[in-house]
């Protein structure tokens, strides 16, 4: 019994937490607004975490030091409108003479900051979300990334909140089917004592009255050997099926690079087009990793990196000096025998990179995101709308499918699951 | 419509009908299964099935490991016109020992995989041979050199030039003789390097030879016109083809040209119902031979009276003296007259003969017919064929006597391919000093003490005159794989100027060929555009005629001088190995000859009634060795009986036997050159006299390929007639099967169980034309370059296992009764032959789909018949279910198999592996394969189309066959576009939803059992009279 309550105890503080949980999350700040005062307005939080991520993030961390001081409590270390100056024109105000920017600048080997020209309600909301990263860095990161794609913030909310509310109904359903059982055994009990307290009963009967519940007899029953055989095996196999589906299945594969290259630098923060270095994403079958000489376009400038400074960028002078090529390692391995081709996807299909390739602009360190199984490539040619947009190949296609089907024409209506498509 | 009671037959073992022969048709695999690689005897063994349990267990366990990590390696510096993934197309020029064909090549990341045709040029206009088709595997060829030799040991070309050098500069102080050997060169800009070089060392002469020489045709020319020239032809103009063993299909001069040419008249529709008509007159049965209309087996030393009866038949015709010879009857030689005398002007006599007394006879014929201001252009001359053979026997003979001090060989091997290549070989020891510039340690290199090797011609720059007025820019495709420098370089270093031949070659051209054109002011332009098209034509005189002064009764006379001396040997080329300049191709020595079907050998052929008489049977590849003796040479080898070959005379295929060309060809046949005679200073091809052949007894196996391919029935296979029925009735030789239902006959198509397909975006078909093909072979290698078929070897042939998608069928005809064996020398005596190209028939109701228990092979929607490997787990019902036997099955791995690594070279060494199409899956052991229409083609095609907006065209698709097609045999397009080539040839029309062909020619091979393909086939229609045909 002790058992039972233990049991129902911790329920209920796991709910109580995930309710404390999930209001923390959703519950609006309604808190009263100073005009000066840093705001706590998730959507002011919001929009400065958006600007900081694609402006300040190449050389600040909140809570770390990067290639610029970290930025926890900087709203404390000086006014806002020092703040204000300084991200417009740090520069100026070194030359002011202020003690603390000389001193800054002095510390960070005389690295000019880029002057950036913002509002100062931008550099307030910046302000506000350094604030909520310095107090809440942890609470804050599943917003950070919820908030980070459009449509993903949606489905991931949704779909967390579903699931907790499935646990709470397995919780209560279990509360209650354990509150039945007490409520039986109750039951029985005062029964056995009511029929022991009458004494007319004859011997079979008291046998059955009192018979007890023979827990080793049960253990050794042929059914209960044959059940618990029967999911033993059924688990085992279970696990080996599952096991053999993920051979040769690496996502989330995330090797250490020759070059420690950021996406979420390049892609994310400097927000350069994808195809500018993967030339052949719009052409050819394969996008390229670029070479060397596309690098040097902008790093016969670039020379120091936020985050390692010259190290990883001298490796590419390196292998321009010494003319040996880098020897990248290759995420995406997709078997010989399967036929895949960026051009029929990106440029015909107008399929986003990110669709395969997850949020490659905030990888850090590039893992394969998707499967790559065929059932996965199968699933997403059942699913997707064949983009016949201004696209004269398609014009006779439409045609003839909209005379069959009401719903749009999906790559499988035409021909795409077939298995020449992709293997020959 | 009255049906053909002609029988078709495969060869000697099918018309005798013999027990074995009836057995292995009925098979689809032979009974044994030898694939047991460890020799073991017995199945697998308790022990074996722990093994492989054993290790499968282990194998999955590592599987599930880390994957191994795999590299990506870009480019460094990324050239610009370079994009991985994405092939670039460049025009250049085929020549090898003369033979021209502009080409296109397709390169992948910087490497050549493959060679089409340029539809630019107006001489090969986009055909290819097979020749043409492997040469890009030549280029992967491990046995090339690496560099520079010198005493057969490695130096470098620094050191070699000065050697070099020193030492022709030596002989030149002395006076000495210096002697360049080569074979007919085409570029002019490489003729001028050879005058540099003459200019420094006055004392070199330019010694041209050709293994295949025509020498004896410039002589004729020149004896009756004063020129000593090759001239053009035009197969395309003349109505009445003569040809006296002259394999132009073939072999002769440019196959590929004239193929082009022949089947212009070949082609027939609802516009045009004429055709030309060709007649032949031959020993061995030729390709050419086996596509005319007539075709009369003679003996070669008889072909030269056939040739002056001809003459005199014409000459009375025209009232001229008539020349005395003796006598003689050759059947369709009346008939032949009659038709080249009423096409007067529009006719076309070609001898093969390297004899100058036949060949002043047959311009004697063309000059009296008025060709030569049609047919013939002889101011348009080709250089083909530059050989001299009275100077190479000079070169011998000088040799010999130590008057020569030094010779450079360019690029040819004259130890091995010349008459006297081993009195050359002996007095070459002679020579103070001999230089080689052969890609490989060849016959000729071996004995050389420097070894400068060329690059292969698809590194080189070079150009290309091969006739007057048409040029061609040959251009590198790869940069050189090996230390080897260009040859041309290697003259213009060793006349002391700068191997800088690319810039040499340019301000050649802009002093020649830039100079002659007004269309282009700036010479750069001129260049790029030259280099893009790879062809510029600057226009030649256009034929007229002229006066023959050659003396006709001389010739006919010294023809009159021979005599029947027993057997007679004819040296022949096959057209896959041709004079054996790339034989180490294992692409060329597995391609079945097109007439034999064998691959991997040659031998000797002998008429039916030949081995009869020898006691020699000949039943599916297993022959007996004979002992063939001419003068004091003898050699052992196998006999095949061919039918069509003329009786008394037997043909050995030169180009093999070769001993250093290296693994693939070292050892493979006997080498035929040795045999070959000097008759008049010339060259003869036919040995007439002191042949003799006896049989040892001993057995043999030549590998053959189509004596085990099988259909169901085998009667309406082949649809044919003749001209003048098909004119009265375009669908004259079509067999209409009928099947009877409850409800009375009906067609086969209105029967079936299955509701069909609807295709409503694409529809791919192929129409092969009978008619067109001419059996060479161009779409078999073709197909194979494309997609990464695999060789097996000898062996493996031997064993029914090759694996081409794409095969030439060639069947025999006649109407005599085989049943006895004097019937059976009949029929074998001079049979029709018909060529059908069979690949994958993509049948709409396929027998395969159905019995696949994975499903891995399947209907695609836009009515491919789809092959997935990797589903595929060889049961091969399917093959067995195939009426058309066109499904392949990996016996093994043939890739990364030592096993195969001797012959399989394009999957076993690094090298060879880079000719691989890297769209295209290497398959593994124990899967099936077929043609898949060139899917990859397709795909990449309407990729094209889409990111472009439109739908497809022709331009777009066409699979590696049909683009390689010098016939134009093979259409390949949409059946769905109705501005398609196919859809307009087949005359497509929709009918309550389905395809109707109007086209009458047009047949589905097998109609009877309604597989319903999407390929089509055209009737064959012969130019004969009816009753000839026997109809």
């Amino acid at each position: 019994m002790l058992k039972h309550i233990n049991t129902v105890a911790y329920c209920k503080t796991v709910l109580l937490g995930l309710l404390i949980l999930s209001a923390s999350i959703f519950s609006p700040a309604v808190y009263a607004q100073d005009a000066n005062a840093i705001s706590t307005d998730p959507a002011v939080i919001q929009q400065g975490e958006a600007l900081f991520k694609a402006n300040c993030k190449v050389c600040h961390a909140v809570n770390e030091q990067v290639v610029g001081p970290a930025l926890a409590k900087v709203y404390e270390r000086q006014n806002m409108d020092w703040i204000i100056a300084f991200v417009r024109n740090s520069q100026k105000v070194i030359q002011s003479g202020d003690p603390y920017a000389v001193e800054l600048y002095n510390k960070f080997n005389k690295t000019e900051m880029t002057a950036f020209d913002f509002s100062d309600d931008e550099i307030k909301s910046i302000i506000a979300y350094v604030k909520q990263e310095t107090e809440n860095p942890t609470v804050a990161a599943p917003v950070a990334t919820a908030t980070d794609g459009a449509t993903p913030a949606e489905g991931s909310a949704s779909a967390g909140m579903s699931s907790e509310y499935f646990y709470i109904i397995l919780v209560v359903l279990f509360v209650v089917l354990v509150l039945i059982l007490i409520v039986l055994g109750l039951i029985v009990s005062v029964l056995t004592k009511f029929l022991n307290q009458q004494g007319n009963l004859d011997e079979a009967d008291k046998e059955i009255v009192n018979s007890k519940t023979d827990l080793g007899a049960f253990m050794k029953s042929k059914a209960f050997v044959g059940f618990a055989i029967f999911i033993f095996v059924t688990l085992v196999a279970k696990t080996a099926v599952d096991g053999l589906f993920s051979v040769g299945i690496q996502q989330g594969y995330a090797p250490k690079q020759p070059i420690a290259f950021s996406h979420q630098l390049h892609a994310g923060q400097l927000e350069i087009d994808c195809n500018y270095c993967h030339t052949g994403v719009r052409i050819s079958k394969s996008a390229n990793i670029p070479s060397a000489n596309i690098c040097m376009n902008c790093h016969s400038i670039v020379k120091t990196g936020p985050q390692y400074g010259e190290v990883e960028i001298a490796k590419i002078y390196k292998a321009v000096e010494t003319n040996t090529p880098i020897e990248w390692v290759r995420i995406h391995n997709l078997p010989d025998l399967a036929y895949f081709n960026h051009a029929q996807h990106v440029e015909v299909g107008n399929v986003e990179c990110q669709t395969c390739h997850g949020e490659i602009q905030t990888m850090e360190v590039v893992q394969q995101h998707a499967l790559l199984t065929m059932g996965w490539c199968i699933d997403c040619h059942r699913k997707t709308d064949v983009n016949t947009a201004d696209n004269g190949y398609y014009d006779k296609l439409v045609e003839l499918h909209n005379e069959s089907s009401k719903s749009p024409m999906k790559v499988v209506n035409i021909g795409g699951l077939e298995c020449s498509k992709c293997h020959y | 419509m009255k049906q053909s009671n002609k029988q078709y037959w495969k060869g000697i073992e099918q018309l005798t009908n013999s027990h074995e022969v009836v057995k292995n048709a009925e098979r689809e695999f032979p009974e044994f299964l030898p694939i047991n690689e460890n020799g073991e005897s017995g199945g697998s063994s308790r022990r074996d099935f722990l093994k492989l349990m054993g290790f499968g267990i282990a194998a999955v366990s590592l599987a599930a490991c880390e994957a191994p990590v795999r590299k990506a390696i870009p480019y460094l510096n990324k050239p610009v016109d370079v994009d991985p993934g994405v092939a670039n197309y460049y025009a250049s020029t085929y020549s090898l020992g003369g033979n021209y064909c502009s080409i296109v090549v397709k390169t992948r990341e910087g490497r050549p995989i493959k060679i089409e045709g340029n539809k630019l040029s107006n001489i090969t206009k986009g055909g290819t041979n097979a020749q043409v088709e492997a040469s890009v595997l030549s280029l992967y060829d491990k046995e090339r050199l690496t560099g520079p030799k010198a005493k057969g040991a490695d130096i470098d070309w620094v050191a070699l030039d000065k050697e070099v050098i020193s030492k022709l500069e030596a002989i030149a102080a002395k006076g000495g003789q210096i002697r360049i050997v080569s074979n007919s060169i085409l570029s002019p800009t490489t003729k001028k390097v050879i005058a540099d070089f003459k200019a420094k060392y006055p004392t070199t002469e330019h010694v041209t030879y050709d293994a295949d020489s025509v020498s004896a045709m410039v002589e004729a020319n020149s004896q009756s016109f004063g020129q000593a020239v090759i001239p053009s032809y035009n197969f395309d103009k003349a109505q009445t083809i003569v040809s006296f063993a002259a394999d132009f299909l073939g072999t002769w001069i440019s196959p590929i040209e004239f193929t082009k040419q022949y089947a212009v008249n070949k082609k027939l529709g609802k516009d045009k119902k004429t055709m030309s008509r060709h007649y032949q007159f031959e020993s061995n049965l030729s390709l050419s031979g086996s596509n005319a209309d007539y075709r009369t087996p003679v003996k070669a030393s008889e072909l030269g009276l056939a040739v002056a009866h001809l003459y005199n038949a014409l000459a009375a015709k025209a009232g001229l003296a008539t020349v005395s010879v003796k006598a003689g009857s050759f059947k369709n030689l009346d008939k032949a007259a009659n038709d080249l005398w009423n096409n007067k002007g529009k006719s076309l006599v070609v001898a093969g003969t390297n004899d100058v007394s036949v060949q002043v006879l047959v311009n004697a014929i063309n000059s009296l017919l008025d060709n030569y201001s049609s047919t013939i252009n002889l101011a348009q001359a080709v250089n083909y064929r530059q050989g001299n053979d009275k100077q190479m026997a000079q070169l011998v003979a000088d040799a010999k006597a130590g008057k020569v001090d030094g010779v450079i060989f360019y690029n040819c091997n004259p130890v091995y391919d010349h008459a006297s290549g081993t009195e050359l070989a002996a007095a070459l020891a002679k020579v103070g000093f001999k230089l080689s510039t052969s890609d490989r340690m060849d016959e000729t290199a071996s004995l050389a003490d420097f070894v400068a090797p060329d690059h292969h011609f698809l590194e080189s720059w070079n150009d290309a005159e091969p006739k007057v007025g048409s040029y061609s820019l040959g251009q590198p495709t790869i940069s050189p794989i090996f230390k080897t420098r260009q040859a041309q370089a290697s003259f213009l270093v060793w006349a002391g100027g700068s191997d800088d031949y690319y810039n040499y070659l340019r301000n050649n051209w802009k002093s020649t060929v830039f100079s002659k054109q007004t269309s282009l002011m700036d010479f750069n332009t001129f260049w790029d555009k030259t280099l893009y098209d790879g062809v510029i034509e600057l226009g030649a005189p256009s034929a007229a005629s002229v006066a023959f002064a050659g003396d006709v009764a001389a010739a006919a006379a010294s023809l009159s001088a021979k005599t029947d001396n027993g057997p007679e040997l004819v040296i022949y080329q096959k057209v896959g190995i041709g004079t054996g300049n790339q034989a180490n191709n294992p692409w060329l020595q597995e391609m079945p000859d097109p007439i034999s079907k064998a691959t991997w050998d040659n031998y000797l052929t002998i008429s039916q009634a030949m081995a009869t008489e020898m006691g020699i049977t000949f039943v599916e590849s297993n022959t007996s060795l004979v002992n063939l003796k001419v003068g004091g040479k003898s050699v052992t080898l196998p006999v095949l009986v061919q039918p069509g070959q003329a009786n008394g005379t037997v043909g050995l295929a030169m180009g093999y036997g070769r001993e250093k060309a290296g693994r693939v060809a070292n050892g493979v046949g006997v080498n035929a050159y040795p045999f070959l005679t000097s008759a008049n200073g010339f060259v003869s091809f036919e040995i007439t006299s002191g042949v003799s052949i006896e049989a040892t007894g001993e057995k043999y196996q030549v590998p053959q390929t189509q004596t085990h391919q099988t259909y169901m029935k085998r009667q309406n296979i082949v649809q044919e007639s003749v001209l003048s029925e098909y004119v009265k009735d375009a669908s004259a030789g079509r067999f209409h099967p009928h099947v009877m239902g409850y409800d009375g006959e009906k067609k086969p198509s209105e029967i079936s169980l299955w509701s069909g397909h609807t295709y409503s975006n694409h529809h791919w078909g192929l129409v092969v034309d009978l008619n067109s093909c001419t059996g060479c072979s161009a779409c078999t290698i073709a197909c194979q370059a494309e997609n990464n078929v695999p060789v097996v070897g000898r062996q493996e042939v031997l064993n029914r296992r090759e694996m081409h998608w794409i095969r030439i069928d060639r069947y025999y005809s006649s109407d005599a009764d085989a049943n006895d064996v004097k019937g059976l020398e009949i029929a074998a005596e001079n049979p029709e032959v018909v060529f059908q190209p069979m690949m994958c028939q993509h049948c709409n109701n396929a027998p395969c789909e159905t019995v696949c228990p994975v499903a891995a092979t399947t209907h695609s929607s836009e009515g491919l018949n789809q092959m997935t490997y990797n589903r595929c787990i060889g049961t091969r019902y399917c093959a067995n279910n195939c009426p058309y036997k066109v499904r392949r099955f990996n016996w093994f791995k043939y890739h990364d198999n030592e096993k195969f690594a001797a012959v399989n070279v394009a999957m076993n060494d690094d090298l060879g592996k880079m000719v691989l199409n890297p769209d295209v899956t290497v398959r593994s052991r124990g899967v099936m394969e077929k043609c898949s229409l060139c899917v990859q083609r397709i795909q990449a095609g309407k990729l094209t189309a889409k990111k472009e907006g439109r739908r497809t065209n022709d331009d777009d698709v066409t699979t590696a066959c049909a683009s390689a097609c010098p016939a134009d045999a093979l259409i390949f397009g949409d059946m769905n576009d109705a501005n398609s080539k196919i859809s307009k040839f087949l005359r497509l029309e929709e009918k309550e939803d389905k395809k109707v062909v109007k086209e009458e020619r047009a047949f589905h091979m097998l109609e009877e059992i309604n597989v319903n393909p999407n390929v089509f086939y055209l009737t064959k229609i012969r130019n004969k009279d009816l009753q000839e045909n026997n109809v």
